[in-house]
């Protein structure tokens, strides 16, 4: 396809890249994340794995500029976080979509209205709006139920709207934080198949997860984190190691 | 930017917190009338203070009866004086001219008066106003004098009464201005509670802060605004009800303040409490609605 062509011939760019970032919380305590260095390129598919309080959600949070590194530089689409005035942070957060477990949608707008907020709110002009938002909800495979409320709609149903919602102005970054930890195995195999459509138009897609089938159906890059620390960077990596898979196990109770 | 939401955040906003809303604006009504009435007390003591006070320090009425002799030699006698600085002659007619235009607010009274009803006087100012004793006990009992009246003086206490309504009216003002400061406050913290979620989508999307914000400021500015339409409607009816309608019928002493005065005070009052409410409101969401 012609579209993975381009994103292939993007790679190397660098968009997300973080550089001996430390994040504490509170002085004295121990640290959320331990100077960590990551760099993410351009189109790339990255699952972001560890154990609740291993850092991923911090390292998320200081992706979105929702926290400032402690320590380090964070470098997100060519903006130095550290050094990002607050007055700039909303075109930041215009560079990148946002899902998370809990869909966070809008529960008294319907599917259209929840997807067309997004763009409203950034400005968006109403013929814009209203070619965008049929498109993107073809996507992700809503077409038809527009006019739905997000209670008549299934979890999965619900996480598609959302990551239109995410999509919707085309960010070139895509942030999920466990997007499919609410639904089930087969639900979050049709949630993975959309990200990685959304990935292959070029789009770099972070996902926090603990969900380890779907790590290893994937084989993407896979970054690991422990307490704070990355102990992990593979290529095409599987979940990991039996301990995570505890941990993992653990978590889920 | 398209408008359309800001509107409908703004007609959602003032819908889920309508009880809220009554009371932030009768209570921005109530303070924005009392500060309003304040300061037209202010302005109705300084529209007496500068006919009177500014004008004349000493009025000699004369009687009805003096005679033209009496008139020169009072005048001659006024001139010499050392306390004094100047003299008018006041005639009847001047009198009456002067009454006129006092009274141009209440023209009832103006057609029930003639000139000769009023007396002729000669109106001084004196180098040092305070030592009026010394030149009332020199003219009082002359022949032709009817009386010798230090207009400060008769005012005095009238100006204290009506400064001490004025400084209640400022004082209870104030504090109705804090009460609705407090009440825009915690409103406005309850309608960002009760879209936190929109903000926070609208965050996470990148909506600028001045978007977010807006429709927050727009409902304090419409709660301003209404509350000082209905200062302004309370202080004109104030003013037609009980200013012409039955003091400036019954009460002949003094002029009362006019129309240019009250829509001067009402467009200060209205500006005041759209600002103040908006302004409100911005410095609450500040601190509830942090990126």
């Amino acid at each position: 396809m012609g579209q993975t062509a381009q994103s292939a011939g993007q790679r190397g760019v660098p968009v997300i890249v973080l550089e001996a970032v430390t994040k504490r919380f509170a002085a004295g305590t121990r640290p959320a994340l331990a100077d960590v260095s990551v760099s993410i390129d351009r189109g790339e598919f990255v699952f972001l794995v560890g154990a609740s309080g291993s850092g991923k959600s911090t390292l998320m949070r200081l992706v979105t500029r929702e926290e400032v590194a402690s320590r380090g530089e964070v470098t997100v689409a060519g903006r130095d976080l550290n050094r990002l005035p607050a007055w700039r942070v909303p075109a930041l957060r215009r560079e990148m979509g946002c899902v998370f477990q809990d869909f966070r949608l809008l529960p008294g707008k319907t599917v259209f209205a929840n997807v067309a907020f997004a763009l409203e709110v950034t400005g968006r002009s109403r013929g814009h709006v209203r070619t965008a938002v049929p498109e993107v909800l073809d996507l992700v495979g809503l077409g038809g139920k527009e006019q739905r409320l997000p209670h008549e709609l299934s979890g999965g149903e619900q996480q598609r709207v959302a990551i239109a919602r995410a999509f919707a102005a085309k960010p070139p970054i895509l942030l999920a934080d466990e997007p499919t930890g609410n639904l089930d195995p087969s639900t979050s195999v049709g949630i993975m198949r959309l990200l990685d459509r959304i990935n292959r138009i070029g789009t770099t897609v972070v996902m926090a997860t603990h969900d380890s089938d779907v790590v290893d159906a994937m084989r993407r890059r896979v970054i690991e984190l422990d307490d704070g620390r990355v102990v992990r960077d593979q290529r095409r990596g599987v979940y990991g190691s039996p301990h995570i898979r505890a941990a993992a196990r653990l978590d889920a109770r | 930017m398209s408008v359309s939401p800001v509107v409908s955040e703004v007609r959602t906003g003032l819908r889920q917190n309508a009880t809220m809303t009554i009371a932030v604006v009768v209570t921005v009504a109530v303070s924005l009338a009392l500060l309003g009435l304040g300061l037209l007390i202010g302005k109705q003591i300084n529209v007496m203070k500068g006919y009177w006070y500014d004008k004349v320090e000493v009025a000699v009425y004369l009687t009805p009866d003096v005679t033209p002799a009496e008139r020169d030699a009072l005048n001659a006698e006024l001139r010499a004086d050392p306390l004094v600085s100047q003299v008018t002659y006041e005639s009847q007619q001047d009198a009456y001219q002067r009454f006129k235009d006092q009274f141009k607010n209440s023209p009832g009274l103006v057609d029930e008066v003639n000139p000769d009803e009023l007396p002729e006087a000669f109106r001084v100012k004196m180098t040092d106003p305070r030592q009026f004793a010394q030149i009332s006990e020199r003219f009082s009992g002359q022949p032709g004098v009817a009386e010798v009246q230090d207009q400060r003086e008769l005012l005095k206490g009238f100006f204290k009464v009506l400064h001490g309504f004025q400084i209640t009216a400022l004082v209870i003002g104030i504090v109705q201005v804090l009460t609705a400061l407090v009440l825009i406050s915690n409103t406005i913290r309850v309608a960002a509670f009760s879209r936190r979620r929109e903000t926070s989508v609208m965050r996470l999307v990148g909506a600028s802060n001045l978007y977010i914000q807006l429709p927050f400021v727009i409902e304090g500015a419409l709660a301003g605004l209404v509350g000082g339409a209905l200062a302004i409607a309370a202080i004109v009816a104030v003013k037609i009800y009980v200013v012409d309608h039955r003091l400036a019928k019954s009460v002949v002493a003094f002029p009362f303040v006019g129309w240019g005065a009250i829509w001067g005070v009402g467009a200060l009052v209205l500006a005041f409490g759209i600002v103040l409410s908006s302004s409100a409101s911005f410095v609450t969401l500040r601190r509830h609605l942090r990126v």
